[in-house]
């Protein structure tokens, strides 16, 4: 999508509520973007302190539990590619690698988007993980690709931003073609079982407290998500 | 959302609102008073009231929202009855394929009857739509769609493909009520399950995938992976591999994060307008 394309979607979602002529004043500074602007002027970035990584505050801070995510996501699927587990079929290996590309291409997206305002890179701690064991790697993929799509759900309603929302929306629904890809390798017809969805045939929608404590288990830094927005 | 920031941009941005809603003090008492009355969950109608009083808009966010799920709901329509109709039709082979069409179809009869209720408890009036309504040949475009399975797939992997840009490129409309954005996230990704799985499908199937084209579980470029040129506007622009600005091909020095792997990895919106002409031929 072009930058033109993206103010005009967020015109289109705005006009209505706020006369054109006025929301140019919005338009000008959002088209420029992108994550240190606008919204997100009272933004904190993120820090760290010891071994705590706070994820900072605002859009921003929303921006930085997403790539934290990313980082852990990114790290696991080059594991596993770097060593396979023993039995891996082709058809296991090109899903694999694929879903390897997306995943470090959404962290070095948020890396870059988030500049200077960026939280460190976190040290991944896969040691309950055996990676020579299918049974243990699909596993572990499936929990984070679930995990993935609650987070990105529960926190598109924490943006401040049009523009990221759009963003999260592009990516959320790549990780839920993950989920559904690692759960029908690992048991076929489960892509979209009741073990994720309600019986309104919704997927879930997790907080970030909810998400990083699972999360948390494969980081050796402590993340902390005390700033972040809560509605 | 941030209310108060909301409220400090467009104070920034229109230094008039305020005088709009009287005064600041006298909009953030009404805007305590409402609070105080309503439900949680129906906080932002109230704020959208205020927008309705301080613009005099014919189009306040509540209308924009029920506008929204009503398109969403006429999108479950449609995918709810070519489910419906395809699970019916005897084409699809016993077993896995079968059991995971009916598992879309549920789940699709699901969302109905979900954004139905929800238009409703919103106040406003839900569409309705009937298995008359549907032509799902659009118009003798796919003739045997439920009388050829490869054809039966590839019309399914569209619609989902289709549903996830749609619900993508509404998000935006629905940013200002929490409750009912991550309702419509909460769908999005549904779909996108379903469309994975519905490419997998073809995949193993083989059928209609043009030649020297790999069909994945994702979008590669702006390749539909149907061998028919009436399905391209609903993978068009898929091709992206700019990010807000960002270049994703060879990020961070990875090189193998090639135009394929930089497309894949984040799928596209599509406004209502091309939505609208893309289901336009399945309505009768």
């Amino acid at each position: 999508m072009s930058k033109n394309e993206l103010g005009d979607n967020l015109i289109l979602s705005a006009k209505r509520n706020v006369s054109r002529r006025r929301f140019l004043g919005y338009a000008g500074a959002t088209s420029a973007l992108i994550i240190t602007a606008a919204s997100c002027k009272k933004d904190q970035a993120g820090s760290t302190s010891g071994n705590t990584v706070d994820l900072g505050s605002g859009d921003t801070g929303v921006l930085n539990y997403a790539y934290a995510l990313e980082q852990l996501e990114a790290a696991f699927y080059i594991q596993v590619i770097t060593s396979p587990y023993s039995g891996i079929s082709a058809l296991e290996m090109s899903y694999l690698s694929d879903v390897r590309d997306h995943e470090v291409a959404h962290r070095e997206f948020f890396k870059a988007a988030l500049a200077g305002s960026a939280i460190q890179g976190l040290t991944p701690d896969f040691s309950s993980i055996d990676f020579t064991s299918r049974t243990s790697v699909l596993g572990t993929a499936k929990a984070f690709e679930d995990l993935g799509v609650t987070a990105y759900n529960g926190a598109g309603k924490l943006l401040v931003s049009a523009d990221y929302l759009l963003i999260a929306g592009k990516i959320v629904s790549v990780e839920a073609r993950h989920a559904a890809t690692i759960r029908d390798l690992i048991s076929p017809g489960t892509f979209a079982d009741m073990t994720a969805l309600d019986a309104n045939g919704l997927d879930t929608a997790n907080t970030p407290s909810t998400v990083l404590a699972t999360a948390g288990k494969y980081i050796k830094e402590t993340i902390s998500a005390s700033k972040l927005p809560t509605s | 959302m941030n209310l108060q920031n909301i409220f400090s941009e467009i104070e920034n941005k229109d230094p008039e609102i305020l005088e709009r809603l009287n005064t600041r003090r006298n909009a953030m008492r009404d805007f305590a008073k409402f609070s105080g009355k309503v439900a949680i969950a129906s906080l932002p109608f109230a704020l959208g009231s205020m927008f309705k009083k301080a613009y005099g808009s014919p189009t306040a966010p509540t209308d924009i929202i029920i506008d929204t799920l009503n398109f969403a709901l006429t999108l479950e329509f449609l995918e709810s009855n070519f489910y419906i109709k395809a699970v019916a039709s005897g084409v699809i082979p016993a077993g896995q394929a079968t059991s995971d069409l009916t598992t879309i179809r549920d789940h699709e009869n699901a969302h109905v009857a979900f954004l139905t209720s929800a238009i409703s408890a919103a106040g406003g009036t839900p569409v309705t739509y009937t298995a008359a309504s549907f032509d799902f040949t659009a118009k003798g475009t796919f003739p045997t769609v439920f009388s050829d399975y490869g054809l039966l797939l590839a019309v399914a992997q569209t619609f989902e493909d289709t549903g996830v840009r749609a619900y993508k490129g509404q998000a935006g409309n629905l940013i200002t009520n929490n409750d009912y954005l991550t309702a419509a996230l909460q769908i999005h990704s549904v779909e996108a399950r379903h469309a994975a799985h519905l490419r997998a499908m073809r995949a193993a199937n083989g059928s209609l995938i043009p030649a020297g084209v790999t069909v994945k579980p994702w979008i590669t470029l702006n390749q539909s992976g149907i061998d028919s040129p009436a399905v391209q506007p609903s993978y068009d622009g898929e091709e992206a591999t700019s990010q807000a600005n960002v270049n994703i091909i060879g990020i961070g020095g990875n090189s193998y994060i090639d135009d394929k792997a930089a497309s894949e990895a984040f799928d596209e919106p599509l406004t209502k307008d091309q939505v609208t002409a893309i289901v336009t031929p399945f309505f009768a």
